[in-house]
């Protein structure tokens, strides 16, 4: 009758094994502890209950503050053993090796849109290979969506004014649900896909079939189709700051504030220029917010990513971009 | 009446039973409806939340029907979306946070104190009618075109996306809400300035504590959940963006204030649960409650931390890593006052004299499920766990195990102890029985698999689902529908002992309570004469009750 | 006093006295007026900490949006009337004292005295409210009204915001518009209940045994004062005529 069941999740990326072995500690610890009090209760009420015959009350037992303490303070100690595994696993899970990957995923009602730093673009699909760690930068174009991979055991929000992310690393081949578990709306129940996970050559293979212009490539087309060139060029006279090698730096505020240069500075510099303005300049940038998509946010930052010295593009080019593609991994 | 100086010292033994109690005191619709004396209105009540108990119950039970089949063939999407929205709105605002205060609480507290009424009767019963304005509202909303952002309303969706009947919805709830806050602060100040002569704070019931520990919350959460939820209806009506980002507004700014009063709300709902086991376990054991202090002072505790773990609900919403490990952090100590009740009604038991009656079954179940509720509460509570459970069918489960296994058992445990108190007749001891077996059974297999299908990934609020997890859901299904025979049941033998149960007579489980002191049914000005207190609550031991010299 | 006593001293009667004299007033849950009197002004104090927290959020609204979008909001701020404002705060303080003054003499039972005093406080809260209209009125001209008569382009042109702080000024108003019309709520609801203490207390209802409904009053009136004050920074003086760059 039912074709498959579902047991156990697969063990299918490396965060999954740390989640699990915490699960299992808290199934023995928790499991051992109920189990206490639910022997308890039954031998306590077999062994004194009221028999026929039996006459007056029982006897008084007093309270022991001994018992008391101690009761309350080993499940604390417990507790902060749970406590501080679970907070490991979590810090680890969100942050990101240095050398990971970074994917773009934009959540929408009710689609998952990825796009891959080689410029690749999946809808409702994600092809990762084995053994390469890759970071999930979300957000969303109108309600709060949840990417969750039962099987990675990894789940971040996708909010619609920011930034999140999460990583992972698959070890082994195979397809995966890919869930929303944030409550979207009336197909939220429909916005699920497949992670695919190939052999690095597999997904090499697959990568060259759909390869299209790199994420920052197309950045760099839509840099000048907005012409932010004509301020944020690398002359002397330019009137806005110069982006290169920018991405990951402290970048020092007019208003005597600091900020780190990331994804989410540089999405909000594009929608909200007003909000930091880099000492030394004026508030001069108009907002690009309803011009430009969330999809071409995503690969402006991929290109100001890319930037190195020298990178930026000159102020009256007409010449076609260079042939290879820049690389994508500039953070540091 | 008695004043300061006429105020006897003697106490006369309880009276023989009365001719006139407080259900015969006066006739007619109109008397019901404009009394003032607390026993009567938490008649009223009763009457309300059960309605309200069975249409959340009916809704659910057609989701469950829905989720047979992983194509969710049964109802549209949107139906089923309204569906668990009306599930979730109903039992939550409607059902689980006003039941035990306002249907036991109402009618037990001043009797347990030895009062003639609550503080201000006027606004006790002006909560009535604003949680029947506030559920009329709302059902009417949800029912006549729906509302389908489910019962925590977030932002964006609830204030921008969603294109039902949001606004009616949440004005129902705000005025829901402030029936609660003016039956807390009704209760705050009985329990503050009523109570009888020799009743000091540590003579006081572990009900009474309970119910003050959830005033407080009442009356610090429920306002922001108001105002949030203000903001809310002004944002969709103005289309000015509050907690719209599109507009310069935080959505995660409506989370937290939604959670500020949430959380503690969950604690609203399990705090008299936990009063009302400590009266019916001391009472069956025929013990004094074992470790009287640590459960009273547990209730603040619990109390106190749970205004301050709220961010536990976002831990994968994009908040800092670091507030997140403070919030988990807090989160296990709020565990630890909830460990000190287990244990110690456990320790009551010891060396009892211990009877299974109704009241009893459904108090020792309560211990159990909430034990496994809170173990699992451990799991999610743990950064890493949850993780990868966060919005699955695990916190489904967990929050189950806690708000029906836990709330729902003290207070079927609550009614059956009180009901002969409140009616004069007694139930079927053998149909109860049944029942509370019903449930029990019902109850874990209903929610058991949800933790397994949960774990697997599934997550919640799925109209369909992949097929995998068909076998668990068809598990679940089978559970309600056994769960919804238990909780059926006693409305006919309840309703039954009514006119055919026997005379129940002013204390039949022999307990020591003030409350038991007094005919059953009450008179309509509870006591005669003021008692005077002389000991705890719980001394069975002695034989006596807490006003025999 | 022992259960045996059957005879009572002179002060013992006198206040027995007084209890039958006042019994009308007593409600039939309370053992006696003292009882009364406490639980009415207690009720009253645990009602006030809700609305403490009512407010609250609206004021944690401010202070979060503020920090994120100081510069809309001070630019906005600067375009509320801060002069009427700044009367209102003087003409409710005023009030708290009056009606301190009407507890006072309802104590020492001079009924003409406090007669004056309630119609004082109601008449200082009109006061209130009138200016207030004023001032709406002043900002309906001033197209201050998001979502009804507001003009983005305005603050564009003239105040030179960007385009996209224009909502973020709209968010100062709306929390301006919410806050300052519960608080006008508020004193409407204290004018009425004064009115009605005036009302009772012209019918002989209060003697210095039993004034608990207009202790409780001034307590009511003088929370909604103090909410004020707490407005009037929050709103009016935020950043107002401070800014850092008044180059535009």
């Amino acid at each position: 009758m039912f074709a498959q069941i579902a047991w156990y999740p697969e063990q299918a990326s490396t965060t999954a094994v740390g989640v699990d072995r915490l699960f299992i500690f808290l199934f023995v610890v928790c499991g051992a502890l109920g189990l206490l009090v639910a022997f308890l209760l039954f031998y306590f009420s077999i062994r004194y209950r009221r028999r026929p015959g039996q006459v007056g009350p029982p006897p008084e037992t007093h309270s022991s503050l001994a018992l008391e303490w101690f009761w309350s303070l080993t499940p604390l100690a417990i507790f902060m053993v749970i406590f501080a595994w679970g907070a490991t696993i979590y810090f680890h899970a969100f942050r990101a090796p240095d050398h990971a990957t970074t994917i773009y995923v934009l959540g929408k009602q009710w689609m998952w849109k990825i796009q891959h730093p080689e410029g690749q673009r999946e809808i409702n699909e994600l092809h990762v290979p084995t053994g390469r760690p890759f970071k999930l930068i979300l957000t969303s174009e109108d309600v709060i969506h949840s990417f969750f991979v039962p099987d990675f055991r990894i789940h971040m929000d996708a909010l619609p004014n920011r930034y999140t992310s999460v990583w992972f690393q698959a070890v082994r081949p195979g397809t995966h649900h890919l869930f929303c578990s944030q409550y979207c709306g009336t197909n939220h129940a429909g916005m699920i896909g497949r992670v695919i996970v190939m052999e690095p050559a597999e997904y090499q293979e697959w990568l060259n079939l759909r390869a299209e212009g790199s994420l920052a490539l197309e950045g760099r087309k839509v840099f000048l189709k907005y012409r932010c060139i004509s301020c944020h060029s690398a002359d002397e006279d330019a009137r806005a700051p110069v982006l290169e090698e920018l991405f990951g730096k402290l970048v020092h505020l007019r208003d005597g504030g600091t900020v780190v240069a990331d994804e989410n500075y540089l999405r909000q510099s594009i929608l909200d220029p007003g909000a930091k303005i880099v000492a030394g300049y004026q508030n001069l940038m108009p907002t690009f917010k309803g011009q430009v998509s969330e999809e071409e946010i995503i690969q402006i930052i991929a290109f100001v990513k890319s930037l190195r010295r020298g990178d930026t593009p000159r102020r009256v080019e007409e010449s076609p971009p260079p042939l290879t593609t820049p690389p994508i991994n500039s953070e540091k | 009446m008695s004043t300061a100086i006429l105020e006897p010292r003697f106490i006369p033994p309880p009276p023989e039973q009365p001719r006139e109690t407080y259900l015969t005191s006066a006739y007619g619709l109109v008397s019901w409806l404009l009394t003032k004396d607390h026993k009567r209105i938490a008649i009223l009540y009763l009457i309300s939340v059960t309605l309200m108990f069975f249409v959340g119950g009916v809704a659910i039970t057609i989701v469950r029907l829905n989720l047979m089949t992983p194509e969710g063939r049964l109802v549209e999407a949107d139906t089923y979306n309204k569906l668990f929205t009306i599930h979730g709105v109903i039992m939550v605002f409607f059902f689980l946070v006003p039941v035990i205060p306002a249907v036991l609480g109402n009618f037990c507290l001043p009797l347990m104190i030895g009062a003639k009424d609550l503080a201000f009767p006027r606004i006790n019963l002006l909560s009535w009618y604003l949680y029947m304005l506030g559920a009329a509202w709302a059902v009417y909303a949800m029912l006549a075109g729906g509302v389908d952002t489910g019962w925590t309303f977030y932002t964006p969706y609830s204030s921008q996306s969603s294109h039902y009947n949001v606004v009616p919805t949440m004005i129902g709830v705000v005025i829901a809400g402030f029936s609660s806050l003016f039956t807390g602060l009704n209760f705050i100040v009985t329990i503050h300035r009523m109570r009888a002569p020799g009743l000091t704070w540590w003579r006081l019931p572990i009900f009474v504590w309970t119910l003050y520990a959830t005033s407080l919350i009442f009356l610090l959460a429920v306002p922001v959940l108001a105002m949030a939820l203000i903001l809310v209806i002004l944002e969709r009506i103005f289309r000015i963006g509050i907690f719209d980002p599109a507009l310069g507004g935080d959505p995660l700014l409506f989370q937290h204030l939604f959670w500020f009063y949430s959380h503690p709300a969950v604690y609203i709902m399990i705090l008299p649960g936990m009063g009302v086991v400590s009266e019916v376990i001391s009472c069956f054991a025929r013990k004094q409650l074992y470790g009287y202090t640590f459960v009273a002072l547990s209730s603040f505790g619990i109390a106190c931390l749970g205004f301050l773990v709220w961010a536990h609900h976002m831990f994968v919403a994009g908040i800092s890593i670091y507030s997140a490990m403070v919030f988990s952090l807090l989160s296990y100590l709020v565990a630890v006052p909830s460990a000190i009740k287990v244990f110690n009604w456990t320790a009551t038991l010891y060396k009892g004299s211990i009877s299974f009656e109704a009241p009893m079954l459904y108090a020792l179940g309560f211990v159990c499920l909430f034990t496994i509720g809170g173990m699992t509460g451990l799991f999610l509570a743990a950064l890493g766990m949850d993780m990868h459970v966060h919005d699955t069918y695990f916190v489904i489960a967990h929050f189950h195990f806690i708000m029906v296994g836990g709330m729902v058992m003290a207070y079927m445990g609550g009614l059956h102890y009180w009901w002969p108190k409140m009616t004069g007749r007694m139930y079927s001891e053998w149909w109860s029985w049944l029942s509370a077996l019903i449930i029990f059974v019902g109850f874990f297999l209903t929610f058991l698999p949800q933790f397994v299908v949960g774990y697997n990934g599934m997550p919640r609020r799925y109209h369909r689902y992949v097929p995998e997890f068909q076998v668990w859901n068809v598990l679940s299904t089978a559970g309600a529908s056994i769960l919804a025979v238990g909780y059926v049941l006693p409305l006919f033998y309840l309703l039954r002992s009514l006119r055919y149960g026997a005379k129940a007579g002013p204390n039949p489980w022999n307990a020591t309570g003030l409350e038991w002191q007094m005919a059953s049914p009450p008179p309509r000005d509870n006591f005669p004469e003021t008692p005077l207190v002389v000991r705890g609550p719980y001394e069975y031991h002695l034989e006596k009750a807490q006003n025999e010299p | 006093m022992s259960p045996e006593q059957t005879l009572w001293t002179p002060e013992e009667r006198e206040i027995l006295e007084q209890t039958i004299l006042v019994r009308h007033r007593l409600e039939e849950q309370y053992e006696n007026l003292e009882q009364q009197h406490e639980t009415a002004a207690l009720g009253m104090w645990v009602f006030l900490a809700t609305e403490v927290m009512f407010f609250g959020v609206l004021f944690l609204g401010v202070g979060v949006y503020r920090y994120l979008y100081p510069e809309p909001f001070e630019r906005a701020s600067e375009k509320l009337n801060w002069m009427i404002g700044g009367i209102n705060t003087l003409v409710l303080l005023v009030s708290s004292l009056m009606i301190v003054l009407a507890v006072h003499y309802i104590k020492l039972g001079n009924q003409r005295r406090v007669l004056t005093f309630l119609a004082l406080t109601a008449l200082l809260g009109v006061g209130f409210l009138g200016l207030k209209a004023i001032e709406y009125y002043t900002d309906y001209r001033d197209n201050l009204i998001p979502g009804w008569k507001f003009e983005p382009d305005e603050w564009v042109t003239r105040e030179g915001l960007a385009p996209e702080q224009v909502p973020q000024v709209q968010l100062f108003l709306l929390f301006y518009w919410i806050m300052t019309g519960t608080h006008a709520l508020h004193v409407t609801i204290g004018i009425g209940v004064v009115l009605t203490m005036l009302v009772l207390t012209q019918r002989g209802h209060f003697s210095p045994d039993y004034y608990a409904p207009i202790d409780v009053t001034a307590l009511y009136w003088h929370f909604v004062d103090i909410v004020w004050i707490f407005l009037l920074p929050m709103l009016y003086l935020l950043g107002t005529h401070t800014s850092r760059d008044f180059h535009f």
